[in-house]
């Protein structure tokens, strides 16, 4: 069976499948015609010589192999399963399998409530899921309240106990990050793994060179797998299939930020985050995205 | 009743072989006894058509250049014993363990099972030759009979019932004596090589002869034992079993002629012992969950004097180990622990493999042995509709490899401690097999919770206090926790392990900073007994 042949369209910024990879699929005859069976038919059609009208035959029989782009075969959408937020999945319908998808944004914006959401999302449909930590920054508490199943949760804990401000040590666990996930996608058989870049610098995120999110890519087609960064900025660039930009406002009681009557702290609570989710790329629909905005709000342990 | 017997010739050499089988083409002696007086005790085909024979003295021998000389190993005769009788084990539970090289088994009822008695005996030999061993196997209506067979016709023999005397007659009347343990050997003078002598005078050869001999001549002239032995001959004992339960005990050793100072040798040789011990579980139908290696090393002082050993490999001291100082060897354990009951050789030498280089011997290895304790192997019903799962030996082995890479302690799921401290929980081995029941989880379905992102260890924080309230915040080590306090929540105060040395006390706030770009919540930390301000984390 010869390889599919990936065309993406610049305007539609998809993936097609030529339509000659279902013809290589398609089973051959089982009765072979007379003139096969005497070696007659199916020879190459070579061209001898070097004349110029040979050559435009040849080059006209390599075009007429070419499918036409109003033939192009449209490849079969990824399966979308729930991110566990209701608002998240009707923005993005959901977190396609088998590809990567970027959660970006600063601190505080929402992308380890989303992590943890689609964590315990997985872990409720019987999914094994596993989260490689670059900077050890999973909270086993937010962890448990998240209603994530521990015993389908791997946790990769990369780098030393040492604060990455320092090159070295991003360098390290960033290194270990790489080499886990190569294993874990190897190995097979997770519902979801994310990889937490969440506190690394964006200029040591954005050492990872291209090719490695090029095989990360390739390496979870076809999987059930949702590979699912956590990033400042986007790093993976055309290689996530879905690129999701969060924000976020502190939702307090009692209080706002801006005002400036003094309240005792003690009566004050934190109560949740208010998260502004927007899909800045997304090759799952056939035409391109439009700025899309939702907007919901998590709320904390305590905040009942 | 069917019985058969499986029976092992030359049986020592057969051990070796089974240890060492790239000797199986070469002619090989095993020697015994102290030098200078070693002498050769028993010899393969190859050697015996060299002239060598047993009784020989090794210097003698010696003098073949073509031949291999070996001494005799009781540990690989133990395991071939234990792996003879594994053989048995796996057709029937009914097993007499006859001798070290024999092993009889009742047969009835397994026809239904394993098919006819020439496919039973077929399949035994070559379960036997999966397990190193190279044997005979012979099917009777009676166990002596079945012995007989074995140790007179090589390969597969199957005597119909009623035909015993008639098949066993062309075997010499040695064959009668050859199953003497070696205590009756030892006796003098023997009572078999007084038989055969008499025999032989009469000009008795064969079983044949011994049958048609009439009863009461011959019990007048060798009493009862003469008796015994025509019946033998006749193939007309009768006995019953005497079964014995294997014990579950899978061991292997190698004992070195030569210290290996590598690991890449130590992998032929683990591969090798893990072969047999799998197959040797296999043939019981058991899996393992416990590998434990133990490795006998060279004194480290004599190791640094006579080799010029990689210290890139063995270069930890030798912490393990029970050092004894009248023996000039030491021991190195290391105990591989499975979470599920596995039977791959290959994964438990790569699993093997990566342990030792996490943790090498430091030393030049002298002996090697490898114990596995049996396990029922796991049962799972696999379905069309469940989620994808790891494959537990495929994840066991890529853990392996991860821990190598972040450490052990740095991979695996969370264990949340009965504790109120801040860091209450613990890792615990990732166990990737499939729970067919859906557990509770305490969260609720499409509740959004936010979640906090831990600093480890916590950023140490300059906060600067106006009025007695929090009004700056600035942590030297991560230049965004920095900027004034927008909003503040707390204190909350917790305390425990007060009765401990590993007390703490600490207030705890919410904070809202403000950094050049944009507002961040933190959770800043007052340790109330160590008196320093910390930025735990960030809620995010």
């Amino acid at each position: 069976m010869s390889s599919a042949v990936f065309s993406t369209s610049a305007a539609q910024g998809r993936p097609f499948v030529f339509e000659d990879e279902d013809a290589a699929v398609c089973p051959k005859p089982l009765q072979p015609s007379g003139a096969e069976l005497f070696g007659e038919a199916r020879l190459p059609q070579r061209v001898i010589g070097t004349n110029f009208a040979g050559a435009e035959t040849f080059k006209d029989s390599r075009l007429a192999n070419v499918t036409p782009a109003s033939r192009l075969g449209v490849r079969p959408a990824p399966e979308m399963v729930s991110s566990g937020i209701a608002a998240m999945d009707a923005l993005t319908r959901g977190l396609p399998r088998g590809c990567l998808t970027e959660i970006c944004g600063p601190v505080s914006s929402g992308r380890t409530t989303l992590l943890l959401s689609a964590l315990a999302a997985a872990t409720r449909r019987g999914e094994f899921c596993a989260v490689v930590d670059a900077s050890d920054a999973l909270d086993p508490h937010s962890v448990t309240a998240a209603g994530i199943d521990l015993d389908r949760l791997l946790w990769v804990r990369c780098g030393e106990s040492l604060p990455l401000t320092e090159n070295r040590h991003a360098e390290k666990s960033l290194e270990q990050l790489l080499r886990a996930t190569d294993l874990l996608l190897e190995s097979g058989g997770f519902g979801l793994i994310a990889l937490d870049l969440g506190d690394l610098p964006p200029q040591a995120a954005r050492r990872i060179p291209l090719t490695t999110w090029f095989r990360f890519r390739r390496a979870v087609e076809h999987t059930p797998t949702v590979l699912l960064t956590l990033e400042r900025q986007s790093i993976a660039g055309s290689c996530s299939s879905l690129l999701i930009k969060l924000a976020s406002q502190a939702h307090l009681r009692k209080q706002t930020i801006d005002s400036q009557t003094p309240v005792p702290t003690h009566v004050q609570l934190l109560t949740g985050l208010e998260i502004t989710a927007e899909i800045v790329r997304s090759r799952m629909d056939r035409k391109p995205v439009s700025s899309a905005e939702i907007t919901f709000v998590s709320k904390t342990a305590w905040a009942g | 009743m069917p019985f058969a017997c499986i029976f092992v010739p030359n049986f020592p050499v057969a051990a070796i072989f089974r240890a060492e089988p790239e000797l199986r083409a070469h002619a090989v002696a095993i020697f015994e006894g102290a030098p200078p007086l070693e002498k050769i005790f028993s010899v393969n085909e190859s050697a015996a058509r060299l002239g060598i024979s047993p009784g020989m003295t090794k210097a003698q021998a010696e003098l073949c250049s073509e031949l291999t000389l070996r001494p005799r190993s009781l540990l690989q005769e133990s395991a071939a014993h234990a792996a003879l009788l594994d053989c048995a084990q796996s057709f029937s539970p009914c097993v007499e363990d006859a001798a070290a090289d024999t092993a009889i088994l009742d047969l009835a009822g397994m026809e239904c099972l394993f098919g006819t008695l020439p496919e039973i005996a077929g399949n035994l030999l070559h379960c036997a030759a999966e397990l190193g061993l190279d044997g005979n196997v012979a099917v009777a209506s009676n166990p002596d009979a079945a012995v007989l067979a074995a140790r007179g016709f090589p390969g597969v023999t199957v005597i119909p019932s009623g035909k015993e005397a008639e098949c066993l007659g062309p075997l010499p009347v040695e064959v009668l004596c050859a199953g003497q343990s070696e205590e009756e050997q030892k006796t003098e003078p023997p009572k078999a090589t007084q038989f055969l002598e008499t025999l032989d005078r009469w000009g008795v050869r064969n079983l044949h002869a011994l049958a048609a001999l009439p009863e009461v001549a011959l019990s007048e002239r060798l009493g009862h034992e003469g008796l015994r032995w025509q019946q033998l001959a006749r193939g007309s004992a009768s006995r019953t079993l005497v079964p014995v339960e294997a014990p579950a005990i899978f061991e292997e050793s190698i004992e070195l002629e030569f210290p290996i100072v590598l690991l890449e040798p130590l992998a032929f040789l683990l591969n090798s012992l893990l072969d047999k011990i799998c197959a040797r579980l296999a043939a019981r139908a058991l899996n393992t969950q416990e590998i434990r290696l133990t490795l006998e090393l060279e004194k480290f002082s004599s190791f640094h004097q006579q080799s010029g050993i990689n210290n890139q490999q063995f270069s930890s001291p030798l912490a393990i180990g029970n050092r004894k100082s009248e023996i000039s060897s030491i021991r190195f354990q290391r105990t591989l622990r499975l979470p599920l009951p596995m039977l791959d050789p290959k994964l438990f030498l790569k699993l093997l493999q990566l342990d030792l280089n996490a943790h090498p011997p430091g030393a030049p290895i002298l002996k090697i042995h490898l114990a596995a304790e049996p396990a029922r192997p796991r049962s799972s019903q696999g379905g069309l509709f469940l989620p994808p799962s790891p494959e537990p030996e495929k994840m066991e082995l890529t853990l392996a490899r991860i821990a190598r890479l972040v450490g052990d302690s740095r991979v695996g799921s969370l264990e949340l401690l009965d504790t109120h401290r801040a860091e209450g929980f613990r890792m615990r081995r990732f166990v990737a097999a499939s729970q067919t029941g859906s557990k509770k989880i305490s969260g609720e379905e499409n509740s959004t919770l936010a979640a906090l992102r831990m600093f480890r260890p916590p950023l140490r924080a300059n906060v600067t206090l106006e009025n007695g309230e929090l009004a700056r915040v600035a942590c030297t080590k991560r230049k965004e926790v920095n900027g004034s306090v927008l909003w503040k929540a707390g204190p909350w105060r917790s305390s425990g392990d007060w009765w401990e040395r590993e007390a703490w006390a600490r207030d705890e706030w919410d904070i809202a900073l403000q950094n050049t770009d944009d507002v961040a919540l933190y959770r800043l930390v007052h340790d109330l007994l160590g008196g320093g301000w910390f930025v735990e984390g960030a809620y995010d």
